[in-house]
């Protein structure tokens, strides 16, 4: 039996050896001790746009604390599941806030949420970055009473920026290929494409496209073809689409039932690299804009990201994956920048943002615009892409389309060449 | 040529309704159960073939047995989970049976739901037409497989009334939905009856959830939705009775399609609910209701 003393020995050497492990696994007392930065993380799990937004966030905040965090301090997230209910995210908000005590919230992909959370943040002085939500109100709310609304960001291009770019798109990539004099306007009836329907009508002519007709329907239309019906009885050359909540069900419709005109615009799910999956190949042909997409190569960051997510993940990268990774690098600059957390602070670091991210360089409209903090556009900024599915793949025609990159579609379309 | 073009989309509609309605009249009939998990059920045999078909690349056909299958499973495991727990229950008063395995299936339904939404998440799922491209009736492009699931949803109900009215094991059925206690009396095992209606009913939702998967596609968000068209078919054509559910079926389906193709496809089914609360107003037991 040991006596006292070798007892005591024994005691003390485990308690160092304890103590120096404990040390070892936590890092130096510096960057560790401090408080984790959190940052609430809202949107759909069960949605591939949702999920998009919360794997952008982990992946983005894995890198910022493998580099050590922003100050010393990690990052953390905290997420909640809104089910694409804007009750479900005002309380996940005011949780956010007043519980679990997060320094911003980003996420939300559904205008009429990011609406819904607008004042919420304006009340609780807690900056809010929607990353997938479109709607030119976000905004314009901002630059109409900025002293109340400053605390909302938004880091997705807005409505009407996104249907200028399908214009642009049209006229630099299609219309010198193909005879294009007339369109109809295909959209659901959501927050977003409002304003999208109405720079839809007002570009399309300018260069050289009339809309003959401009059909709206409701987001849970299950059977298309009474649209598509309605649609080719007026022989428009091209459909032009603004479409989010649905996607799969238009196209797999459009290519069942062989309605012979192409489907160009927007269509939020066919942005995502699993839709050839989910349409079976239906996508085929489907041209869409997107902000950024797995083949393009926007900036130095883009292939990186999509490599290490696809690696994370086992997937390719939905939009709002892009866009909330970029939202959180930015923050994290915010932070480094404003030198603090807090909120007015940052909102101020936040409006001279100046990012280089995975879609673009990423920077605010300030107080003098009528988009005051939406993300600019253009080809200096954040340009955006046209898109098109072919074998499978998401193929990129626009602005910088590859010399052997041609647009193609489906054969049973009659979309004329020049 | 715009009312072919309703008569042909109408006719495949009401095909697709028809189906999914007469196994859960059919349940309701035999065993008194109304399974609120009906949609469910159908949204993952719709899922099951997509991911089937997605997963091992087999052919749609393959991937539709597949979905059936999992109709099936999914029928069985509502009954051995829920319903028979409740029905055997000594704690449940007997009065109050049927309003537990209303609940029971309803919660059940959901639970199916969210888990499908979690692991394959709410957006639509499509299968691969069983027969792809078009043809021209009348000078209406209609898909084949569109004519194909009109006659794959007429070909089981054909079967399925052979099955009732034709065979030993469709009296036995007939007779449970009549008189289970002279059934019982008479030697046969309820039990037995009830696996068989299970089946047959994991069956036909089996099947009309992959089609509907080839036709507009399921997703878990449309499950409550499905088991409300359902529902509300059984209730027009009257509790119980198949042949009111059928007839029920075709006039859902061609007031929707009406609705959709002359006002709009937003309206599609405000008329169609209209005449269910007319119905109930002036006969309850529905359009060929027993009781």
């Amino acid at each position: 039996m040991p006596d006292r003393s070798t007892v005591v020995r024994q005691f003390r050497t485990a308690l160092m050896a304890s103590a120096g492990l404990t040390y070892l696994l936590t890092g130096p007392a510096g960057a560790q001790g401090k408080e984790p930065i959190k940052i609430g993380i809202i949107s759909e799990e069960s949605a591939i746009t949702g999920a998009g937004i919360s794997k952008g966030a982990q992946l983005a905040v894995d890198a910022i604390n493998a580099a050590g965090g922003v100050d010393g301090r990690k990052f953390e997230i905290v997420q909640y599941d809104d089910h694409s209910s804007a009750a479900d995210a005002v309380r996940a908000f005011q949780r956010a806030v007043s519980q679990d005590k997060v320094v911003a919230v980003i996420g939300v992909y559904i205008s009429e949420i990011a609406l819904a959370l607008e004042p919420w943040a304006a009340r609780s002085h807690t900056p809010f970055i929607t990353t997938g939500a479109a709607s030119n109100e976000i905004s314009k709310h901002v630059h109409d009473d900025y002293d109340k609304n400053k605390y909302t960001f938004h880091e997705y291009l807005a409505s009407g920026f996104i249907a200028d770019s399908v214009c642009d798109a049209i006229k630099e990539n299609l219309l010198p290929q193909y005879s294009i004099k007339t369109a109809v306007v295909f959209s659901e009836d959501a927050a977003w494409s409002t304003p999208l329907d109405t720079e839809y009508m007002a570009c399309l002519p300018k260069i050289g496209v009339k809309v003959l007709d401009h059909l709206r329907f409701s987001a849970d239309t299950g059977d298309f073809t009474p649209l598509y019906n309605k649609i080719e009885a007026q022989k428009p050359d091209v459909i032009v689409t603004g479409i989010s909540h649905v996607g799969v069900q238009p196209t797999v419709q459009w290519a069942q039932q062989q309605v012979p005109i192409p489907m160009i615009g927007y269509s939020g799910q066919a942005t995502s690299g699993t839709f050839w999956n989910d349409t079976n190949g239906a996508a085929a042909g489907v041209v869409t804009y997107s902000l950024a997409a797995e083949g393009a190569e926007l900036t130095p960051k883009t292939r990186p990201f999509v490599f290490d997510y696809i690696k994370r993940f086992a997937g390719a990268p939905v939009v709002t994956a892009f866009t909330t990774h970029d939202a959180l690098n930015v923050l994290a600059d915010a932070i480094r920048r404003a030198g603090s957390t807090d909120a007015d602070k940052l909102v101020t670091a936040l409006e001279k943002t100046d990012y280089m991210g995975t879609v673009g360089r990423v920077q605010f409209y300030g107080r003098d615009s009528e988009f005051t903090h939406a993300m600019k556009y253009g080809r200096d900024y954040v340009p955006g892409i046209m898109l098109q599915w072919q074998n499978g793949k998401q193929v990129m025609l626009w602005p910088k389309a590859g010399s052997q990159i041609k647009s193609s579609f489906p054969p049973f379309t009659h979309l004329q060449r020049k | 040529m715009l009312e072919l073009q309703i008569l042909i989309d109408g006719f495949a509609i009401s095909a697709l309704y028809a189906l999914g309605a007469v196994g859960f009249t059919l349940m309701f009939g035999v065993s008194g159960v109304l399974n609120l998990a009906h949609g469910a059920t159908m949204v993952v045999a719709a899922v099951t073939a997509w991911v089937v078909a997605g997963q091992y690349a087999v052919n749609p056909w393959m991937a539709a047995v597949a979905g059936t299958g999992a109709g099936v499973v999914t029928a069985f495991a509502t009954y051995f989970l829920i319903v028979r727990p409740i029905q055997r229950s000594r704690s449940v008063p007997a009065a109050e049976k049927e309003i537990f395995v209303l609940t029971g299936t309803l919660l059940w339904g959901i639970m199916i739901q969210e888990a499908v939404a979690y692991f394959y998440t709410d957006n639509p799922k499509t299968v691969r037409p069983l027969l792809a491209g078009v043809m021209q009736i009348g000078g209406v492009r209609t898909p084949i497989n569109e004519l194909l699931i009109a006659v794959i949803c007429w070909s089981v109900i054909g079967l399925l009334w052979l099955l009732v009215n034709r065979s030993k094991a469709g009296k036995v059925l007939l007779a449970a939905s009549i008189n289970p206690r002279a059934l019982t009396l008479l030697g046969f095992e309820l039990s037995r009856v009830y696996l068989m209606v299970w089946l047959i009913y994991g069956v036909l939702a089996g099947v009309a959830g992959v089609l509907l998967a080839t036709f507009l596609g399921a997703s878990s968000a449309q499950a409550s939705q499905l088991t409300a068209s359902a529902f509300s078919i059984v209730v027009l054509g009257g509790l119980g009775s198949v042949s009111g559910s059928l007839l029920a079926a075709y006039i859902v389906g061609y007031l929707e399609t009406m609705t959709a193709y002359l006002i709009s496809p937003t309206y599609r089914t405000i008329p169609a609910l209209v005449l269910l609360v007319l119905v109930i107003y002036v006969r309850p037991r529905g359009l060929l209701g027993r009781r």
